[in-house]
């Protein structure tokens, strides 16, 4: 048995690597493998989720505690720290996997709960409220009275292509990953196709881009494969700045030598000799796994000079982002790696003809690169076959928000928001009705109450006035104003646009005032300026459209869809505000008041002695009246009320 | 000023690309990108100090007064933002009696609003330092700075 | 490549390559601009050249979109016309409504748009941004609260003049023009070329006003106001009258100036040949005993303090020479003073100039002479169209007249520094005088005549043959210095003038001018050369007075005290 790493890397070269068109492998080998993939292993492997969703729940804490269980307990297993598995509402998750038996996964184990939960996987009496799930394997014991993890809502209707690894290897080893059938195809590729063979198949696949622009990707491919250049480069896009998005960073963290093979293909397909990965700062552990990621692969020879003896050489440049969202435009980003303030450039040129340092560059989204691997591995016939006519494949959704369950899903496109918000979600807690999921981040609209049937694919989402976006979805309830929520976009892009542009720099400035003078009540208010209230909406419709239309850049072009969104489907709501000047959700601090409950107030005049503006009056030992023209909503009164006698009017 | 010459010669090559590389550093280092290490990039790299401050002014990431020991990072994002990361705001700055963007007179602690983590499965969520803190509430809030403080005992 | 495309439903030629703004300018459809910059690459950061495409309804910039063949445009649709409202009321909504107090009051591009868009009606309304003035600079002024964030003036100052003392900061609606670290612009590295004041679409960029203590000088009886004026300002005052560009008003300008009151009137153009004269001696000198070469010419401040700033060690090839409005300016406090039995501290002299280091000029340390300063105020091209009409004087309906001695008379050599290549061919023309005995016949240096940003020629004389390279645009000054530095030894003289085309590009001169107007000066300046019958320095009569009465021989002990000068290195936020 190789227990040696360098034995394994010689084993894997000289079995896998060096045979990449192998089917299929000897008894022998095979059995290597999967002691690598631990698909058998004859020690128990403890293995516990520490992507950063995990850290942040406390993960490293269990770790510790783990550890300890292990030494005090003399238990000789090894504790391995996986990424994400996506199902961050359940973090820390620790998995186990006993030998011979199917691996079960406990959720909520922050570090207090370690031993209990110990304790009882060792004897073999698990608690169903501690306990997430099994996985189901072939050939392995299953756990009695214990659920199977893809039969679990947030599981069952998923297709994990892209995450297929999340949650599930060791991030850092490169051993599972070729012995779990990685790399192979890109030598493969390199060795026996062409680059324009990869172009064409990628784009019959149908895979289009997943950063948000949903363009084909084999065909963008083939704009610079055309291009006569001495130097090509192929970028990776791991900015992901919209808020609500986390997608890329679990792709990273939890998997990524699938991203490098990708890219590595990529870059083939065009003919780059470099390939950058954008990668935004506030990423540091995914940066951490990148680098050891390529350091391995350089290790292997899977990047360098003349790759398995082909022609095909190949550098990798990990390149920061300094915090700046619309470095995820594609010239933006550009110009940022050139040293630049992130500022789009006209296109045409477009960067596929001229790019980076001005030669031929394609950019692509770390989840439409990730894709790339098991298109090569399955064929692009396979890939064609799952999702709808005009969307192909499947697409990773960033869940959260007022839903049971958040997390990452990857779904089939065609799947309907219904079955992800209800089914998969678990539905709105506290009994709150649904209001919308917002899909898109800043560039997107909101889908609502009538078009939650609708199969999500990038066309369906454009005629209901939304955009599939890179992925983020919030969901909302009543409790969410959405005018607020289009002011906190709106907000968001101001603080992130460039200025550049003049449509975009100063015609989102003003559509944020306008949204900011819906939602606030000021003491005094002229004449002139509630004609410019009323006008509002009009005044926001007729920005939205000319700076949709005129501004430079994506981020200026969809900075207005989720005014226009709202504006859309809450007609209604803004209305209220502006005319009524009510906030029916109740956010709006602004324009809420109060009310007292005239059968639970006791005259205690705690209320009135604290209410800022006066607005309280009433004798003592009498109930008290608010006086609504008066009230600023600030709440005080409602927090120290001891009596719960005042509330939201 | 010994930081910003070492990191000056591990990049070598006079390009621009170079730039925001050498600038992460030095705000790693220095905490800040004081005016004498833009004179000396500029020296270096043969550019205009003109054109380094307005690429340090472009991005989040630089700042020209130094930050607080422990960093706060509040995250602004939409799944962040529903989930009442502005109360957390507004908390924090009561806490800590300064505004975000601002270091506290003692120089433990700053606050910087970043625009998304990426931590939206465990929102509301803030980071310090790096490390990040899931579904913070006003009440747990105050348990993490006292945490920190402790530290400094 | 031939192309056909269809604009506003007419059939039009087009060339693979060109932009559609390229098609449009040749075909008289005239689309607003703001950020374009001709020569420039398109940045498309302004929006307002966008067109429509008709198969899709797409709108795109006309600046930069490339010629497709059988493309259809539609150039003022109405959803073209309502974006350009749009965009201009949405900057004019963060716009000071200054215009009656603004310098660029009648001559400003956002004025002309919003009257050629028809824009009547405040639709846009909000909270405007306060930036602070910056006032700190002797030459030029910034009102950030104008500035539409164009970026012309940061791309004039770093592609032609090599400087970028300023660039964008910050980011979104907070985005400013800045200088490093937001200081003011006399700390930075801006040498004072006023070219970022040329190519201002509005009020943000202005000279610093100099009418005050002028006005004040003209009030006091007690004083002697003398002025003199650059050999660029005949031929370009004229524009800021609307009248032909161009065009020659000399005469009128001597006549303009007495009636506003100033006592005596002299020409720059005197003391450019006072320099040739002082210029020719040291080119000869180190060339013969081994001193240091290449000379440089030292007449441009702009020239100056960037040689200063940036490069230093070139300052030992700068000619010692003062400028000549700083001469012109020393002798009148000396020589003139003690001729008409004046106290020199009784005399403001004025300058009026194409120029705006001019002024920073003005106030150097260095420029003084006993405590007293060789020039009190530098007046631009635009400053003394503005004086002229303030003092009501109908320039259609005066006679001309001459200047004053003994400071008035010029050769032509001497009118030719107005133009880029002038103080060479002047210079020229005197040493082959000093070297030989004879004159020059061919007076007529093609070679270093031109708008080009670099010429060079070689010239014979005698027995020497003369390396020279003429200048224009920092930047390309750099570029030769650099070759210079890196080896190359054929080069004996070297004028340099910051400014594109020399002094008549300066950025003093009437705002709006195009590369045609700049043409038509230069031109005007060789018709005054080809038709003046004194055409050399060394045969201008007041000046031979001059050495003869008081200053001696060329480079004499009294030269030296009163003509030259000594720069040396500037530390600042380069």
């Amino acid at each position: 048995m190789l227990n040696k790493d360098n034995n394994i890397k010689e084993f894997l070269i000289k079995n896998i690597l060096e045979n990449p068109s192998a089917n299929s492998y000897s008894k022998e080998v095979e059995n290597e493998l999967s002691i690598i993939t631990r698909e058998k292993n004859d020690k128990v492997v403890i293995l516990i989720g520490a992507g950063t969703c995990g850290l942040g729940a406390g993960a490293k804490k269990t770790i510790l505690e783990t550890e300890n269980y292990l030494k005090n307990n003399n238990i000789d297993a090894e504790i391995i720290q996986i990424g994400c598995i996506g199902f961050c509402s359940a973090e820390p998750l620790l998995d186990i996997q006993f030998p011979g038996k199917n691996r079960i996964s406990f959720k909520h184990v922050t570090s207090d709960k370690v031993e209990e939960i110990l304790n009882d996987a060792f004897s073999n009496n698990v608690k169903a409220e501690n306990t997430l799930a099994q996985f189901r394997t072939k050939d392995k014991e299953a756990w009695n009275n214990v659920p199977f993890l893809d039969e679990h809502p947030f599981f069952a209707q998923q297709k994990r292509l892209v995450l297929k690894n999340c949650g599930i290897v060791n991030p850092v080893s490169i051993e599972e990953y070729i012995a779990g059938g990685g790399y192979k195809n890109f030598i493969n590729t390199i060795t026996t196709k062409t680059s324009k063979n990869v172009c064409d198949l990628v784009e019959k696949s149908g895979l289009k881009g997943r950063g948000g622009g949903g363009f084909p990707t084999g065909r963008k491919w083939k704009f610079a494969y055309n291009e006569k250049s001495d130097q090509k480069y192929l970028i990776c896009n791991a900015d992901e700045g919209d808020p609500g998005a986390f997608m890329d960073r679990a792709v990273i963290e939890g998997d990524p030598h699938r991203l490098i093979e990708g890219m590595a293909i990529g870059a083939y397909a065009i003919g780059a000799s470099v390939a950058y990965v954008y990668i935004r700062a506030e990423y540091p552990l995914a940066i951490e796994r990148l680098k050891i990621a390529i350091r391995k692969a350089k290790e292997y020879g899977l990047i360098g000079e003349k790759i398995f003896g082909s022609d095909f050489s190949l550098e990798f440049i990990i390149k920061k982002g300094a915090g700046a969202f619309v470095c995820g435009e594609e010239t933006a980003l550009i110009n940022s790696i050139e040293g630049k303030r992130g500022m789009p450039r006209p296109r045409p040129p477009f960067p596929a003809v001229s790019g980076l340092f001005g030669k031929p560059t394609i950019i692509n989204n770390v989840e439409t690169l990730s894709n790339i691997p098991e298109i090569l591995t399955k064929g692009e016939d396979w890939f064609a076959s799952i999702g709808t006519e005009n969307s192909k494949g499947t697409k990773v959704f960033a869940l959260s928000g007022k839903v049971k369950y958040t997390g990452l899903i990857e779904i089939p496109m065609g799947t309907t928001v219904r079955d992800i918000v209800f089914k998969m979600g678990g539905g709105i807690p506290n009994g709150k009705k649904f209001k919308s999921v917002q899909i898109g981040g800043p560039s997107g609209g909101c889908i609502t109450e009538q078009n939650l049937d609708i199969p999500i694919d990038y066309q369906n989402l454009i005629k209901v006035g939304a955009m599939m976006g890179s992925g983020g979805l919030v969901v909302m309830d009543e409790d969410t104003c959405m005018v607020d929520i289009a002011k906190f976009f709106m907000n968001f892009i101001q603080s992130e646009s460039c200025g550049k542009c003049i449509p975009c720099r100063e015609g989102t400035k003003r559509m944020l005032e306008i949204l900011e003078s819906i939602t606030h009540r000021p003491n005094k208010e002229t004449k002139d300026e509630a004609l410019e209230r009323f006008k509002g909406i009009l005044q926001l419709e007729k920005l939205g459209r000319v700076i949709k239309e005129t501004s430079l850049c994506g981020l200026g072009q969809t900075a207005p869809n989720p005014v226009l969104s709202t504006l859309k489907w809450f007609r209604e709501e803004y209305e209220q505000h502006i005319f009524e000047r009510k906030c029916p959700a109740g956010v709006c601090t602004d324009l809420r008041t109060f009310t007292i409950d005239v059968d639970k107030c006791t005259g205690c005049t705690a209320c009135a002695k604290k209410c800022p503006s006066n607005a309280i009056i009433g004798e003592r030992k009498k109930p008290h009246f608010i006086v609504e023209d008066k009230c600023i909503g600030c709440g005080t009164c409602e927090e120290v009320c001891k009596f719960g006698a005042i509330s939201i009017k | 000023m010994n930081n910003v010459d070492e990191i000056i010669e591990n990049f070598p090559k006079v390009k621009q690309d170079n730039l925001i590389p050498i600038l992460q550093e030095v705000q790693e280092k220095d905490g800040f990108i004081s005016e004498e290490a833009v004179i000396k990039i500029g020296k270096h790299l043969r550019l205009a100090t003109s054109k380094i401050y307005g690429v340090a002014t472009f991005y989040n990431q630089f700042r020209f007064t130094p930050l607080g020991k422990y960093n706060i990072q509040i995250c602004r994002g939409t799944a962040c933002h529903v989930l009442g990361s502005a109360i957390i705001q507004k908390e924090l700055e009561k806490v800590l009696n300064i505004k975000a963007g601002q270091t506290t007179r003692d120089g433990l602690f700053s606050i910087e609003l970043v625009a998304c983590l990426g931590a939206c499965g465990i929102a509301p969520a803030i980071s310090v330092n790096g490390e990040f803190y899931s579904k913070v509430t006003t009440e747990s809030l105050k348990e993490i700075i006292e945490s920190y403080r402790n530290l400094e005992k | 490549m031939s192309y056909q495309i269809e604009i506003n439903n007419n059939s039009v030629d087009a060339q693979k390559g060109e932009t559609i703004l390229d098609v449009l300018n040749r075909n008289g459809i005239k689309v607003p601009t703001l950020c374009h910059m001709k020569n420039f690459t398109p940045t498309g950061s302004c929006r307002m050249c966008v067109v429509e495409l008709s198969e899709t309804g797409k709108l795109v910039t006309s600046c930069s979109y490339p010629v497709v063949d059988g493309m259809k445009i539609k150039t003022h649709s109405p959803k073209v016309i309502e974006a350009r409202k749009t965009i201009v009321e949405l900057l004019l909504s963060d716009h000071p409504d200054d215009c009656f107090y603004c310098v660029r009051n009648g001559n400003c591009e956002l004025q002309k748009l919003s009257e050629e868009l028809h824009i009547k009606e405040r639709n846009i309304r909000g909270p405007k941004s306060k930036l602070p003035l910056d006032l700190s600079s002797a030459s030029i002024q910034r009102d950030p609260e104008k500035c539409i964030l164009c970026g012309r003036c940061i791309r004039v100052c770093e592609e032609i003049m090599g400087v970028s003392a300023i660039d964008f900061a910050n980011r979104g609606s907070k985005s400013t023009v800045s200088t490093s670290f937001n200081k003011g612009l006399n700390t930075s590295s801006c040498v004072n070329c006023g070219q970022c004041i040329m190519v201002c679409p509005a009020g943000a960029l202005s000279e610093i006003n100099h009418f005050p203590e002028v006005q004040q000088a003209l009030q006091d009886t007690n004083k002697t106001v003398v002025i003199q004026y650059a050999p660029a300002i005949s031929v370009s005052l004229a524009e800021e009258f609307g009248i032909e560009t161009g065009k020659d008003i000399n005469g009128i300008m001597n006549a303009a100036l007495r009636k506003i009151g100033f006592d005596k009137v002299f020409d720059t153009s005197f003391s450019a040949d006072l320099t040739i004269m002082e210029e020719s001696h040291e080119l000869i000198e180190r060339i013969t005993k081994n001193g240091v070469l290449p000379l440089i010419t030292s007449c441009c401040p702009a020239w100056i303090k960037y040689a200063e700033e940036f490069i230093p060690e070139v300052i030992p090839n700068i000619s010692s020479c003062k400028s000549p409005q700083q001469m012109l300016g020393s002798i009148i406090k000396t020589y003139f003073a003690e001729r008409e039995d004046l106290n020199p501290k009784e005399i403001y002299s004025v300058s009026i100039m194409p120029c705006t280091a001019k002024k920073f000029e003005a106030q150097r340390e260095e420029m003084t002479h006993h405590g007293i300063t060789d020039v009190d105020a530098v007046l631009t091209t635009r400053e003394l169209g503005q004086l002229i009409k303030l003092y009501g004087i109908d320039i259609n309906n005066i006679e001309p007249e001459i200047t004053d001695s003994p400071h008035g008379q010029r050769s032509t050599a001497g009118k030719l520094f107005g133009a880029s290549g002038g103080v060479m061919e002047a210079a020229i023309r005197t040493a082959y005088h000093t070297l030989t005995g004879k004159e020059l016949i061919h007076f007529k240096i093609n070679a270093v005549r031109g708008l080009k940003g670099r010429k060079e020629a070689k010239i014979k004389i005698g027995e020497l043959e003369l390396g020279v390279a003429v200048v224009n645009g920092l930047a390309n000054a750099k570029k030769l210095l650099d070759e210079i530095k890196n080896g190359r030894k054929d080069i004996h003289f070297i004028e340099v003038m910051a400014c594109p085309g020399g002094c008549i590009g300066g950025g003093g001169q009437h705002i709006g001018a195009t590369e045609e107007d700049l043409k038509a000066r230069m031109k005007s300046l060789y018709k005054i050369d080809e038709n003046g019958t004194i055409k050399c320095s060394h045969k201008n009569s007041e000046v031979i007075e001059l050495y003869n009465n008081y200053l001696g021989e060329p480079s004499s002990h009294k030269c030296h005290e009163l003509l030259h000068t000594h720069y040396g290195k500037r530390n600042v936020l380069l």
